[in-house]
């Protein structure tokens, strides 16, 4: 409707929005071109779109989406664009095709239903089988050989299926054509593009246009209706739509309801190409568009939607277009083109529709009839004119009318997936954009690559994003800007990240006995942010101001810049991110700390020697005592460890080197715990190798016969914690524990597992522990410097959220590997658990965030302790956590000296070195809410979203932090779509290109098992979870919200590419084809059913799916290029992530295969979660709702 | 008199009896009159190489509040094989087994030779001997180590069947599982929290929630299982215990400047008594209690462990400035009674130099019939010797120990029954055991009626076997009014002076010391007033009858005895000596209240003098034994020759030889005693005199000068009276009118 609106418009809109004409233009522009043949093809429609239609728009389709993106990234400002343009063109290529399809085939099923009338019974199903349907030639065309060209298609769809429009345009598109009528209105010109639809630009314009067309519409509805629009469009540019594009589609119906129909579909594929065009040179495109060739394209476009639902009730067209497009909107809210029409249609609609769908078949062959009555089109024009405008967008408006409609839900399926935002085009444009030049941080405010892009840094003054990354690289100046927009402010700060293999590691600076230089007033760190003045003499603190004297060993002469000399020599003065080591006055009572100690407490019980624990621990402790963490500059590792193995009393081991025999100490005092030796627990593991190496042989088999079930928990903590504290050292307890602590002693817990608490206002207190004991534990652990990982073994439940309190609180880690057995779960957990000893880790520490004035850190996520509103105090850290830190404003920034922050973590390093590691980052401030919205990290703003609702659940019900999270994400959007988009009808929905994800990401947050639980999750599982998100930085959040799939049929078996990943969506996946998915804690192999042999052979070592063993933790080792390939893949994935990866092999259509799917994010979930396109469609209404 | 003399001495050597009074008042008010007690000293095991066992069990008077044992005084009707009780009165069947009885046929305990005679009790389980070693770890190395020496040593000593177990303890208490082989294993408590016996057995896994089974027998084995965690058969765990115990190390944690370590000895008991008590109750078991200072913390700590308080003193105790005497007092004393419940006794062997808190634990000892003994440090031949003699054994090549006993006296026309339960006796545990005449002055007892009492003694031999000793003896009873002389005669002064001073101890025990000796004096008045021939106010015309002659030195001496004086003595020392003092025998006891003094010279054989200044002179050498030292003092001449080294010189072989006597008769003493005395080797003027001087009569002092200078004894300078004054003093209140 739009589009063809915008057709008719061209002329009048380029003028009016020039912004949106950039990027309208490129789809509009598309669409006129297609228009323009379609028309001509008008005749032709059903002979050229069919067929040729299709493989053009492949062809075109790659043209006009590169066009789109380039356009979308030049101009940020192509709100309108935004969604469309920029997916566009990734999938452009491909996508189109399939997208194409999924309207198309729709539309086009619909289409060719309707018109043929032949198709009438094929309109219902279409709807509802959607898909099925595709069996039709539409959807074969996904999968098969079309779906190059369909993805074409889809991807220019899913740009129109941000705006909404197309749809309605495509519906009336077709009808456009067929009616004679359409003549008069549009539908000469959509006619025209179905002439061109051999150009097949045509169609592919109107895809992109959805958007556009929204806009378009209006113009071109008064345009081609111009006599009935006229009045219409004025009020406003949805109505107009709404109302134009019944108008002109009808006629087009009307005029070759048969083929037409599809043709116009095909128009909508064929359009892309035209599209392409377009987009280049948006004006141009326009330019055509605005001729009769537009309103075909948008025709195309909306009628494949439409064309569905309207095919399904011809008849009633008019009115039924009416129904259907409200349909529409309530579907996908994007499609707002729909919404007009309901409008319009309003009330006869309804009833038509779904005396429609029943008489679908019926109708068409009326449709003819009904759609000559040009009078319907005046009439309904007329109409939906005026409803619309009272209702502001018949979008808003479908909510109540659609719930109104059964309908409603199948055309939200309607919505093409490809055409809409993609994850994985924006990851691979980022990939191809960015990752080639390192990124240099010397300039401010300059949002890095996507987490998923490889790339180098190079430091110049403002931390490594490998460190922090911000929400916003952009601040507001003002809080009441940052209100508005309602973008969170935060960073995500790792302070002790490993960096990539070919960065340096942080300088370390020694200023000797001073100590570091620090700011008089706010104690902040010598930093590139410190303006030296007076010659160099003092210098004023960047983040309060505050001119302090330079110490006279410290004094450096200024150069002619006012830099000092010695700028490049300091890395303190030159770089982000530095480290001082730290003077006596930074330890702990005043006291050079003592080397750190690791303590290893080995749940004894029964079930933990039964399981082959035990065993297992004890065998693999004698190497990995080897690898403890060390300075790299030490050939061996100072860290001492002890031994201790309890079940529901304790016991410690003397490991003195002098001794012949260890010496086993029973502790049965659980209610008061202590520790009963000093003088050989903690020892050097060099000089008591002998005796440690015959401890852990016997261990296993003093217990072997135990019959010992109960176990003890917080008196091993206090044990653990007890023995620091006679150490007078730092240290970290690895505790391997198996089942809930229900034996006599403190911290003793009851099972309470009651699952009928979900989804209850009393959910909350499934994440709370049961007791406050932990809490008050934990802090005596902060004090002591007790870092606290706990390995679980359970066979039921342990209520993790409970004995996650003091690892969670000391910056530990906690393990779950339930039913754990040692064939299928011991290399998962001996990986673990030689990563979780060997990493680097910080004890003792306490980190600081400090801001430049305006702002101030508020609030903090993650591991650690808080005593005061301030400082961060993590028992332990390692380089695997990640704090994230709110921002709130105080006070105005100013643009000039941006917004700086400084984070300097204290810790005490593996060989007792007390260090202080400083991260400095700037940002710009903004007055430009554009600003904001253009230098935004979607993925950290989702690493931010999920830790906040992790952490409200505890406090609120889920459905309330649900909620919170849609609403000011929407507001996010609506401020975004209200202050920088262009106007633009509200039925589109608009997009900032930074946040382009948001609302894919934010489904996926908001389905996770926290927030959303299926039947079969544990609470444990949830309460790990929800622990596992608090500590996980921006990569290890991103995926694992949206799982990584790869596809491994054309595997570069040679190289050491990947292959490009596809969506997270069951649609994605091929019969014939192998899948790989990873999501940072679980690792799938998917296995089509129709594999090729061959394939199966060189992986699998057998010829046939079924003799595959759905319980192998690991490839077989087999001596070909693809297994080798394959399995170097698997091994990358599992040491790019923080935790062990267990294989699991899924056979199509096997059991397991629902555990799987629950990782295609972008299907709807079985706990009820929504699909990636429902949800998009729900923002949108959400928007709208907003917006109006 | 050579008569009772005679009497007296046989009833000793037979039934291990003195009674201060051979024949008995026939009324309560006349015993009262009697002033000294009606009482005996009863050494209930004393060793009887003549006296084989029986191997049957005693025939029991049918009664049930009577249960006394058949025994030679008894009527018997041999026709009717009837006997009638001796002290109900109560006319017995025979058992069927004694059917062949006849006048001529007489089993055993009716001959009356077998006045004492030993029963062993065939039926019930036989549990081996058991002993707890709880040591402490808070020692000097030295020290450690040779404690470490001397318990490696004892357990060769120990019969091979014997449970060991092992308790360590300081900061800690280390409760050591001995039945595991490779890793050495022990549990280990916290030193300051105190646990019930109960919460005690649940953490070291002694109790078993299953076995419901009530029936005993079943639950026998099962106990003994989880129980052999921690106490062994020495046989078979003899090599692992050596090696613990030679691993052994000194509490670990550090002890800060001017500070006590932590010493949880304490909780070490309790866990000791908690442990013995949910694994062998009622069973012989010997907690060995080895300190080397005091408590310092958790429950029954004695001192706090800054260095800057001292531990309290007499003086302390007196100005009520002792914070944790009564605490830890009660906690002991309770720890005591429980596991004298369960018929275990628990040992202490003290040493170090400062006060290791015996006066609050001593009722662990006293209340169970265990040894106490004290000394400087655990590397000195005091306590190896001594330890070792804990461990001697009698001419059958048994312990010379028993265990669990437990003594009922059966009495006729005297006070109730009574029962008491002595855990550890050994051969020389000596009773003082005061009867009451419960018959009223206007219903005495017929003249001439013989009174009977009955000592059942039950324990358990070292050999394991369950034993009864049965001691039945009869007196006279006579009319005090028209036989006082016959009373007066059967006195035995000796008996009378030790019983009379246990009481006085015992009093000691809850009264302030003054108090006491006033009543002792009190009591002597009121004897001398009563058996004293004399005319009213009169002192010179006061004489005693030759029975009594002794009784006022013994009091004398008593008066000056450090069961009664604190001065100069710690609270530990006080209570160690008045310890032994209420169980030891006759002998020991009247040592110890009135030292012995040899004499060797040139002039003669050894000969025993006058505990008196005056036997000090310069050419003696002098032997004291208090029973607690041994003083071997020369004189002045003797110590100059010695210093010249005369007896190197062959023409003095007999200065040598004189030299030698002391030394040889002490060593006798020192291998026999126990607990070994401090041995002491001075001279005149040396430092350890005093140890002679504080003992012997200062019948010369500064105060006297007529003997200053005089060659008849050396002076003492002291403001104590000597006996003379004494003397002079008692004639005179025992004939004034107004006491």
């Amino acid at each position: 409707m739009n589009v063809n609106q915008q057709a008719h418009m061209t002329s009048p809109y380029r003028q009016p929005q020039p912004a949106l004409q950039g990027y309208a233009q490129p789809g509009y522009g598309g669409p006129p071109t297609q228009y323009a043949p379609y028309n001509g093809p008008n005749p032709g429609y059903q002979q050229g779109p069919t067929p040729a239609g299709y493989s053009p728009y492949s062809s075109l389709p790659c043209k006009t989406f590169p066009a789109t993106l380039a356009s979308d990234l030049s101009s940020n400002s192509s709100s309108p664009l935004d969604l469309g343009p920029v997916r566009p063109p990734p999938n452009s290529g491909p996508p189109p095709v399939s997208a194409s399809q999924g309207y198309s085939q729709y539309t086009q099923g619909d289409v060719q239903n309707g018109p043929p009338t032949m198709s009438s019974q094929p309109h219902r199903p279409p709807v509802s089988q959607s898909y099925l349907p595709g069996s039709q030639p539409a959807y074969h065309q996904q999968y098969g050989a079309p779906h190059t060209s369909m993805q074409q298609m889809t991807n220019q769809m899913s740009g129109m299926q941000v705006s909404a429009p197309p749809p309605a345009v495509s519906g009336y598109a077709p009808h456009s054509s067929n009616p004679q009528t359409s003549v008069s209105f549009s539908g000469a010109p959509s006619f025209t593009p179905h002439s061109v639809s051999s150009q097949q630009n045509s169609p592919a314009a109107s895809l992109t246009h959805g958007q556009p067309p929204s806009q378009s519409p209006f113009p071109g509805s008064p345009s081609l209706s111009q006599s009935p629009f006229p009045g219409a469009p004025p009020p406003v540019s949805q109505p107009q739509y709404s109302s134009a594009p019944p108008a002109s589609s009808q006629p087009h119906y009307s005029g070759a309801h048969p083929l037409p129909a599809s043709q116009a579909q095909f128009p909508g594929a064929p359009p892309p190409p035209s599209q392409s065009s377009p987009f280049h040179a948006p004006p141009s495109s326009f330019a055509p568009p605005a001729g009769a060739p537009r309103q075909p394209g948008v025709q195309p476009m909306q009628a494949p939607p439409h064309s569905q639902y309207l095919t399904g009730p011809p008849l009633p067209h008019q009115p039924m277009q009416g129904p259907p497009l409200s349909q529409q909107n309530h579907a996908a809210p994007g499609m707002q083109g729909p919404p007009a029409q309901p409008a319009g249609q309003g009330q006869g609609v309804q009833p038509q529709q779904n005396g429609a769908f029943g008489q679908m078949s019926r109708p068409q062959p009326g449709y003819g009839g009904s759609y000559p009555g040009p009078q319907n089109y005046g009439a309904q024009p007329p109409p939906p004119a005026a409803p619309p405008q009272k209702r502001l967008d018949p979008d808003s408006i479908p909510s109540p009318q659609v719930s109104a409609l059964p309908a409603v839900q199948k055309t939200r399926h309607r919505i093409d997936p490809d055409a809409i935002p993609s994850p994985i085009q924006v990851i691979e444009d980022d990939q191809a954009n960015r990752s080639s030049e390192p990124f240099a941080t010397g300039v401010r405010g300059q949002a890095p690559p996507l987490v998923t892009t490889n790339f180098q840094v190079k430091d110049q003054g403002n931390a490594s994003p490998s460190y922090i990354r911000c929400t916003a690289y952009n601040f507001p100046c003002t809080s009441d800007m940052a209100k508005q927009s309602q973008v969170p402010l935060a960073a995500v700060i790792k302070p002790l990240a490993t960096l990539p293999l070919d960065e340096a590691p942080p300088y370390i600076v020694d200023h000797g006995e001073t100590g570091p230089i620090r700011c008089n007033r706010c104690k902040a760190y010598m930093c590139p942010f410190m303006q030296f003045i007076e010659g160099g003499r003092r210098f004023q603190c960047g983040f309060c101001s505050c001119v302090t004297e330079v110490p006279p060993h410290y004094f450096q002469h200024l150069d002619h810049t006012g830099k000092r000399v010695d700028c490049y020599d300091r890395p303190e003065l030159s770089m982000g991110t530095c480290e001082f080591t730290a003077t006596v006055d930074y330890c702990k009572n005043n006291k050079i700390p003592q080397p750190p100690a690791f303590i290893f407490l080995i749940d004894v019980s029964y079930n933990a020697v039964k399981s082959g624990l035990v065993d297992l621990i004890c065998a693999e402790m004698k190497t990995l005592l080897d690898y403890l963490p060390r300075e790299s500059s030490e050939a061996d590792s100072c860290i001492r460890v002890g031994f201790v193995t309890y079940n529901k009393v304790l016991h410690f081991y003397n490991v003195k080197s002098s001794l012949a025999q260890p010496q086993m100490m029973v502790v049965s005092d659980v209610a008061d715990m202590f520790v009963p030796l000093l003088d050989g627990f903690l020892v050097n593991v060099n000089e008591s190798r002998a005796v440690i190496n015959s401890l852990l042989d016997q261990i296993p088999e003093m217990f072997a016969d135990t019959r010992e079930t109960e176990t003890v928990f917080a008196p091993v903590i206090q044990a653990g914690l007890e023995a620091l504290k006679a150490a007078d050292c730092a240290g970290k307890l690895f505790i391997f524990h198996s089942s809930l602590p229900i034996a006599e002693a403190p911290g003793k817990l009851k099972n309470r597992e009651d699952k009928k608490l979900v989804g209850t206002d009393k959910e909350k207190t499934l994440f709370q522990p049961q007791t406050s004991f932990f809490g008050n534990l934990a802090k005596e652990c902060v004090a002591q410097g007790c870092c606290v990982d706990l390995f679980l073994f359970p066979n039921q439940y342990v209520d993790v959220a409970t004995l996650g309190v003091v690892p969670s609180q000391t910056g530990g880690s906690v393990y779950k590997y339930t039913y754990f057995q040692v064939p299928s779960d011991g290399d998962r957990f001996l990986n673990d658990l030689r990563r979780d000893v060997q990493k680097q880790v910080g004890f003792d520490a306490v980190m600081r965030v400090r801001t430049s004035t305006g702002i101030r850190a508020t609030d903090f996520f993650g591991d650690f302790y808080m005593s005061n509103t301030t400082d961060v105090e993590l028992a332990g850290l390692d380089c695997d956590k990640a704090v994230t830190v709110e921002f709130r404003h105080d006070d105005k920034l100013s643009e000039e000296s941006g917004a700086l922050m400084q984070c300097a973590v204290l810790y005490t390093s593996c060989s007792g070195q007390r260090r202080l590691r400083v991260h400095n980052l700037s940002v710009n401030c903004c007055t430009q809410l554009a600003d904001l919205y253009r230098n935004c990290d979607t993925d950290t703003l989702i690493n931010f979203f999920a830790k906040y609702a992790y952490r409200s659940i505890l406090n609120s019900p889920t459905k309330t932090v649900r909620d919170t999270l849609i609403n000011q994400s929407a507001q996010i959007l609506s401020c975004y779509r209200k202050n920088c988009a262009s106007p633009s009808s509200a039925g589109q929905l608009i997009l900032p290109e930074c946040m382009k994800l948001l609302p894919v990401y934010l489904n996926c947050v908001l389905k996770s098992d926290i927030l959303q639980p299926g039947a079969d999750i544990s609470l444990d599982d949830r309460a790990y979870l929800r622990q596992l998100v608090t500590s996980m930085d921006v990569a290890e959040s991103h995926v694992f919200f949206y799982p990584r799939l790869l596809p491994l049929q054309k595997l570069d078996v040679e190289g050491d590419s990947l292959p490009t990943a596809v969506r997270a969506s069951e649609e994605r996946l091929s019969k014939g084809g192998l899948y790989l998915l990873e999501n940072g804690l679980h690792l799938f192999l998917w296995v089509g059913a129709n594999v090729q042999q061959e394939l199966l052979q060189s992986v699998f070592n057998t010829p046939s799916f079924g003799q595959i063993d759905p319980s192998m933790t690991n490839l077989p080792v087999l001596d070909n290029p693809y297994s080798r390939r394959l399995r170097a893949i698997i091994e990358s994935f599992r040491a790019e992530r923080p935790r062990y990866m267990k294989l699991m092999v899924v056979k199509q259509d096997d059991k397991l295969e629902l555990i799987f799917k629950h990782f295609l994010v972008e299907d709807k979930s079985a706990s009820g979660g929504a699909s990636y396109v429902d949800f998009l469609c729900h923002m949108h209404k959400e928007i709208r709702q907003l917006l109006s | 008199m050579a008569t009772y003399q005679e009497f007296i001495q046989q009833n000793e050597d037979r039934d291990g009896v003195r009674f201060s009074w051979n024949v008995w008042p026939s009324s309560r008010l006349e015993a009262t009159k009697m002033v000294v007690p009606l009482a005996c000293l009863f050494t209930p095991l004393k060793e009887r190489p003549d006296l084989p066992p029986v191997q049957y069990e005693p025939v029991l008077c049918s009664r049930p509040t009577c249960k006394a044992v058949l025994n030679p005084l008894c009527q018997v009707d041999y026709r009717a094989k009837l006997w009638a009780c001796n002290f109900c009165y109560q006319r017995n069947q025979f058992p069927p087994a004694y059917a062949g009885i006849s006048d001529v046929n007489q089993p055993a305990e009716l001959m009356p030779q077998f006045s004492t005679i030993e029963y062993i009790v065939q039926h019930g389980p036989q549990t081996p001997l058991i002993f707890l070693y709880v040591v402490d770890t808070c020692l000097e190395e030295e020290d450690l180590q040779a404690l470490k020496e001397s318990l490696q040593m004892s357990l060769s000593l120990l019969p091979p069947n014997a449970l060991v177990g092992l308790i360590t303890f300081g900061r800690m208490v280390q409760v050591y599982e001995l039945s595991c082989d490779g890793i050495s294993k022990s549990y280990v408590f916290r030193g300051t929290k105190d646990l019930s016996g109960k919460q005690i057995q649940e953490m070291l896994g002694l109790t078993k929630p299953a076995a419901p089974v009530q029936q005993g027998r079943p639950a026998q084995p099962q106990d003994h299982s989880i129980s052999s965690r921690f106490l062994q058969p020495v046989h078979k765990i003899d090599m692992n215990l050596t090696d613990l115990l030679c691993e052994l190390q000194r509490d670990p944690w550090p002890v800060p400047q001017g500070k006590r370590p932590l010493r949880s000895t304490g909780i070490a008991l309790s866990i000791a008594v908690g442990l013995l008590e949910g694994t062998f109750p009622n069973t012989g078991a010997r907690i060995m209690l080895f300190t080397g200072g005091p408590p310092t913390q958790g429950p029954g700590m004695v001192v706090g462990d800054e260095l800057k308080t001292p531990i309290r003193s007499w003086h302390d105790i007196e100005k009520d400035n002792a914070r944790y005497l009564k605490k830890a007092t009660k906690y002991y004393d309770a720890l005591a009674n429980r596991s004298a419940v369960n018929g275990h006794c628990i040992d202490i062997y003290a040493f170090a130099l400062d006060q290791t808190g015996l006066l609050e634990m001593k009722c662990c000892s006293n209340l169970t019939g265990g040894h106490i003994v004290m000394g400087d440090s655990f590397n000195t031949s005091l306590f190896k010797q001594t330890y070792q003699r804990v461990f001697t054994k009698d001419y059958n090549g048994e312990f010379r120990m028993a265990f669990g006993g437990e003594l009922e006296v059966k009495e006729m026309g005297l006070g109730g029954t009574s029962q008491w339960k002595i855990c550890g006796i050994n051969p020389f545990t000596t009773l003082g055991i005061y009867f009451e005449v419960v018959n009223q002055h206007n219903a005495p007892v017929p003249q001439g009626g013989r009174g009977a009492i009955q000592f059942i003694t039950q324990y358990q031999h070292s050999s394991t076997q369950k034993r009864i000793r049965v001691t039945t003896i009869a007196r006279n009873w006579a009319d005090a009014q028209s036989q006082i002389q016959h009373i007066e005669a059967a006195f035995d002064q000796e008996a009378a002076a030790v019983l009379m001073a246990r009481l006085g101890v015992f009093r000691a025990e809850s009264e302030e010391g003054p108090d006491v000796l006033r009543w002792l004096d009190r009591q002597l008045i009121r004897l001398c007033q009563k058996f004293g021939q004399f005319h009213k106010e009169d002192p010179n015309s006061f004489r005693l009858s030759e029975s009594f002659s002794l009784y006022p030195q013994f009091m004398f001496h008593l008066r000056r005895s450090p069961f009664l004086q604190v001065f100069n003595n710690s609270p530990d020392e006080s209570s160690y000596y008045r310890h032994h003092f209420v169980r030891q025998d006759l002998t020991q006891s009247l040592i110890m209240i009135q030292p012995i003094l040899y004499s060797y010279s040139f002039y003669g054989p050894p000969e025993p003098v006058l505990l008196d200044s005056s036997s000090i002179l310069p050419d003696r050498i002098l032997l004291m034994d208090t029973f607690f030292q041994l003083v071997i003092y020369h004189g002045e001449t003797i110590a100059q020759w010695r210093k010249a080294g005369y007896q190197e010189m062959a023409e003095y072989e007999n200065f040598k030889q004189l030299l030698q006597a002391p030394l040889d008769d002490a060593q006798e003493i020192l291998q026999t005693r126990f607990p070994m005395p401090r041995y002491i080797d001075t001279e005149h003027g040396g430092s350890q005199a005093r140890f002679l001087l504080s003992k012997v009569n200062p019948s010369q002092t500064h105060n006297n000068l007529y003997a200053w200078g005089q060659e008849t004894g050396a002076p003492i300078l002291t403001d104590d009276v000597s006996l003379q004054v004494f003397m002079d003093h008692l004639k005179k209140l025992a004939v004034s009118s107004a006491s």
